[in-house]
């Protein structure tokens, strides 16, 4: 008995790691015939990249300040995922996150760093938080689809924090559009310096095994579970939906929120202006649909993306290489990987089943 | 004097509207066709950035503009292609199809970019598509003004919405379009190929997106910027959601989208001293009270986002 479980295992895992790898080659692949068609010579193009990445502890270091928040981006879209929902909106929450971090890590002053730093990170959380919640009530109650919501709350937070930074929090004289430096009591420890590595990125971890237990150890994460494998089902096994759904947005939007919050902590210490998007929200897509959106996936699939992002930029200034390529290898990755099957059973079949459910029923009134 | 003064802010406030309305008309006429046949187009910003892009491209290799416009709506359509076969034929999740669509556009334009410009950031200057001056219409007392003298991609956007909404709602193509978004196993049971329909409409959207994006790069503008679609694609999706999959609404709500669009300018050129960023988000709360204040109201297309497996 014992060996057939662990033969299932395998068997699982082989199937669960073949489509992510022939997307992964592929996507390197295409990468190279890029590279190619730009006239330099991929393998020194990847070797650049390689070394970028990985090369030297600094280099190492410097790969996980990359993989930091994707891991959390990652695990806040699976965790969506999870319950049937597509939060588009971690990105907006990772900036919400920096913007409460930003804030509480420097108007307090003179308290000690254990508490100073968990405060400041339950600020980047509470923001992050409010803004999946609020598309998850109006998708909760009112059946709004939860897409088109979050990636209007992108956008506002991109300028409402705008606003935030140029006049309520700027940091006086006001020649940079930025917050006020956090206090020393709020920031996180560096470690392989001269790298930004820093304990944030344990945080995460930490983060990843919570969330795995939580979702696949504890009632509360069956409930979400159930959720998002068959809704109309869960509904009839007694399962508050909405509670549910609600609760999924606001796991969700206060782990890309700590994203952000760590971001503040351990790189930037303030909130600097954006103009534009900084893209871990939507790398978050790709890493939690690479990493089969489960923890153990994540970790694999984040810091294969945070030192792709990371080698990109030596791949740049010494190869001459726009690192724009990585987003188009990531996103041949997406494309592959949206047509896998058995991701397409995982997100669509509870669709399928809630048909067949509500014609059930519906047969079944009849009847009586 | 004063009364002049107004109603020239008046007819430059409507021509505004046309004007920022345009690119969202076209792009949310393209989420009309692909969602009323049953396929959700979140890639309409990715393919509305190609089209900007190869929009640009046509026009600088050729010197002639509407080379541009055709070559950014064949390659919208072509991008369209890859999500049709995606969500069509391997019944891929259309959400993550999308959001891979746009992925795509940002670095591919970026990259693209610099092979061909070797510079980041924006293309040089290119031959623009020019503002016609139609006669009739400048004869129109007041509005003449405002409405005479236009892009001719304005003009044809708002001749697209009348059409869309004859060829939906008048012609059997239009009717079995609506069908297999509706109920495809229906379709199929009477003879409509659910494949071949879902394919023809969301490259039709795809050319529709592709053309929103020219708009931006020709019309707007004279050049590509990087991420220069800047969110215009899921607003007119949502355009699309809040005019209820209807031509006409999505025409009205594209409307309300490009008027706060273009008070953003007059609130600055009046002094008001409102900051930006205010305005700036004015479309995105915009929209989402539009979808709340429309929800139980407004119904999709019931097969939308489900792939057809076929008659069991």
């Amino acid at each position: 008995m014992g060996e057939d479980l662990k033969k299932d295992l395998f068997k699982d895992y082989g199937q669960k790691l073949f489509f992510p790898l022939v997307a992964l080659f592929i996507s390197l692949f295409a990468g190279g015939l890029l590279i190619a068609w730009l006239g330099e010579n991929p393998y020194i193009a990847f070797r650049h990249l390689f070394q970028g990445a990985l090369g030297s502890a600094t280099n190492f270091g410097e790969t996980l300040v990359y993989t930091t928040p994707l891991l959390l981006t990652g695990l806040s879209i699976a965790l969506s995922f999870r319950c049937g929902l597509f939060n588009i909106g971690a990105e907006g929450q990772y900036i919400m996150g920096m913007m409460g971090a930003a804030w509480v890590g420097s108007i307090f002053t003179g308290l000690p760093a254990w508490l100073h730093i968990p405060l400041t990170m339950g600020a980047g959380i509470l923001s992050g938080c409010l803004w999946g919640v609020v598309p998850g009530v109006f998708k909760a109650k009112y059946g709004a689809h939860e897409v088109i919501l979050t990636i209007m709350m992108n956008y506002i937070a991109l300028h409402f924090t705008g606003y935030l930074v140029n006049y309520i929090l700027l940091a006086p004289p006001g020649y940079l559009p930025a917050t006020r430096v956090i206090n020393a009591s709020a920031k996180l420890t560096r470690l392989l310096p001269p790298s930004r590595a820093n304990t944030g990125f344990f945080v995460a971890i930490i983060c990843l095994v919570m969330v795995y237990i939580f979702l696949w150890k504890t009632k509360w994460g069956f409930e979400i579970r159930a959720v998002g494998l068959n809704q109309e089902a869960a509904r009839y096994a007694g399962i508050n939906v909405t509670k549910n759904i609600v609760l999924a947005m606001a796991l969700s939007g206060g782990l890309a929120g700590l994203a952000g919050a760590l971001q503040v902590q351990g790189i930037q210490y303030r909130f600097n202006d954006l103009f534009a998007f900084t893209g871990y929200g939507f790398d978050g897509i790709a890493v939690s649909l690479l990493g089969n959106n489960h923890p153990a996936g994540i970790i694999l699939s984040a810091f294969l993306f945070g030192s792709l992002n990371c080698g990109a930029l030596q791949m740049q200034s010494v190869a001459g290489i726009p690192k724009d390529l990585i987003g188009i290898m990531q996103a041949v990755i997406v494309f592959f990987i949206s047509a896998d099957y058995l991701l397409r059973k995982k997100l669509e079949q509870p669709l399928g089943e809630e048909i067949n459910v509500r014609r059930g029923s519906a047969g079944q009134e009849v009847a009586k | 004097m004063e009364l002049a003064f107004a109603i020239n802010i008046i007819a430059f406030v409507i021509a505004s509207t046309f004007r920022a309305a345009t690119p969202l008309i076209f792009a949310s006429l393209g989420g009309v066709f692909s969602e009323r046949s049953g396929v959700v187009n979140i890639g309409l910003e990715g393919i509305m950035l190609f089209g900007a892009f190869f929009g640009m491209l046509g026009s600088y290799f050729t010197h002639n503009p509407w080379f541009g416009v055709f070559l950014g709506v064949l390659v919208g359509g072509l991008i369209a292609l890859i999500h049709a076969f995606l969500s069509v034929d391997l019944k891929a999740n259309q959400v993550v199809s999308g959001v891979a669509i746009n992925l795509l556009a940002t670095s591919a334009t970026a990259f693209l970019l610099q092979k061909v410009f070797h510079t980041t950031g924006q293309s040089s200057s290119v031959p623009k598509v020019k503002d016609w001056q139609i006669p009739f219409l400048k004869e129109i007392p007041f509005l003449g003004e405002a409405i005479g003298k236009l892009n001719p991609l304005v003009y044809l956007a708002v001749g697209l919405v009348f059409l869309s909404s004859y060829f939906l709602f008048k012609t059997t193509y239009g009717l079995r379009l609506r069908a297999v978004g509706e109920n495809p196993e229906a379709a199929e049971t009477v003879g409509i190929s659910v494949r071949k329909i879902r394919y023809g409409s969301v490259v039709v959207s795809g050319f529709l997106g592709g053309l929103g994006g020219v708009y931006l790069s020709l019309g707007q503008m004279d050049l590509f910027r990087e991420y220069m679609s800047a969110g215009k694609g899921f607003i007119a999706l949502a355009a699309t959601i809040a005019g209820k999959w209807n031509p006409k609404g999505a025409f009205l709500a594209c409307i309300l989208f490009g008027f706060a669009e273009a008070m953003e300018g007059q609130f600055q050129l009046l002094g008001m001293n409102i900051p930006k960023h205010f305005l700036h988000m004015l479309p995105y709360v915009l929209t989402i009270l539009l979808i709340l204040g429309l929800v139980g109201r407004s119904v999709a297309p019931a097969a939308s986002g489900i792939p057809y497996e076929g008659r069991k």
